[in-house]
């Protein structure tokens, strides 16, 4: 099981880019109360059977592992979702692409922590593929307000890629400007 | 930081790294990414190689991130690749064995045995390390 709300968006990322998607869009909206993510691709999609068979852990496509029958991240949102009293939704039309919206009670205790979401997006937007990606990030818990977009492809060519230690240190630096995360802060919250 | 000053970041670390020792280029980390990665803390193991590559000023070191590597009950799960060392899995790969990693096997050639799960022949590592 996943630990963290910024691991649930994570694997609905990649889910994303497996599905051969060419543009994955992905919000993240979070609130005192609430963290809302939206995750949608222009990738393969589902067949209505499939999307059925979707939230079941012991469903794959049979693409990555063949000799599997096991497909976990739905199937982990879901149950974190049912047992934090929070809201699921998916969409999928074959040939057009996924949508799924989730919303976590920020105040429910069975609620898993946000995790980090400068680290999230690090590993979202270097994730291997030729594929676009456009991050929203809103942040407000009325003390602290911020709001910015990340589009991989103005990323990479920032930083010259996302393949070297160099450039991944860069993109690194750039997110944690972009969460008001200094390095300090980093350190003293790991601890 | 805007896009404009991430572009002026570059270009003065590109000065600094020209000065510099590059011959870090044919080394590859590659982390497991997968589901049973993400569960396991993939991504705080993939923050920490970037970390500790940083601190120890090695730049042009390729590190990607791959899917599920099969080795589900040790993730995170990461594959080294480089001249002169065999290509090895390591299992169990937290931010301290991380940074252990850079610092024993990719700069100064030895294998971290405890953290082993695939790849070297088992004559390879020493007695009390797991394959």
């Amino acid at each position: 099981m996943h630990r963290s709300i910024c691991d649930f968006a994570l694997d609905l990322v990649q889910n994303s880019i497996e599905a051969q998607a060419a543009l994955v869009m992905f919000d993240f909206f979070e609130t005192e109360e609430e963290l809302t993510v939206f995750v949608a691709d222009n990738g393969t999609g589902m067949t209505p059977d499939q999307l059925q068979k979707a939230r079941d852990p012991f469903f794959t496509d049979g693409i990555k592992h063949s000799e599997r029958n096991v497909g976990l991240g739905l199937a982990f949102l879901t149950q974190a979702i049912e047992q934090s009293g929070g809201e699921f939704e998916i969409d999928s039309r074959e040939g057009q692409g996924t949508s799924v919206k989730f919303q976590f009670d920020k105040t429910n205790i069975d609620t898993p922590p946000v995790g980090s979401a400068a680290n999230t997006f690090l590993a979202a937007l270097t994730y291997p593929g030729e594929h676009e990606m456009v991050i929203n990030r809103k942040f407000n818990n009325g003390a602290d307000i911020y709001s910015y977009s990340l589009t991989r492809s103005e990323l990479s060519e920032a930083v010259g890629g996302f393949e070297t230690s160099g450039s991944l240190r860069l993109l690194r630096t750039y997110l944690r400007s972009q969460e008001g995360v200094s390095e300090e802060q980093a350190v003293s919250r790991k601890k | 930081m805007n896009l404009e000053e991430l572009r002026k970041l570059r270009e003065e670390q590109k000065q600094s790294l020209s000065r510099r020792n590059t011959d870090n280029k044919d080394i590859q980390i590659i982390v497991g990414m997968g589901t049973c990665g993400i569960a396991a803390g993939a991504k705080d193991t993939l923050e920490a190689f970037i970390q500790e590559l940083e601190e120890q000023e090695l730049s042009t070191v390729r590190v990607t991130q791959t899917g599920c590597m099969g080795l589900c009950y040790v993730e995170p799960t990461v594959e080294i690749v480089m001249p002169d060392m065999p290509d090895v899995i390591y299992g169990k790969v937290d931010p301290d064995v991380a940074r252990k990693i850079i610092r024993k096997h990719i700069m100064n050639k030895t294998m971290v045995n405890d953290h082993v799960f695939d790849r070297p022949a088992a004559d390879i590592v020493e007695e009390g390390g797991n394959q």
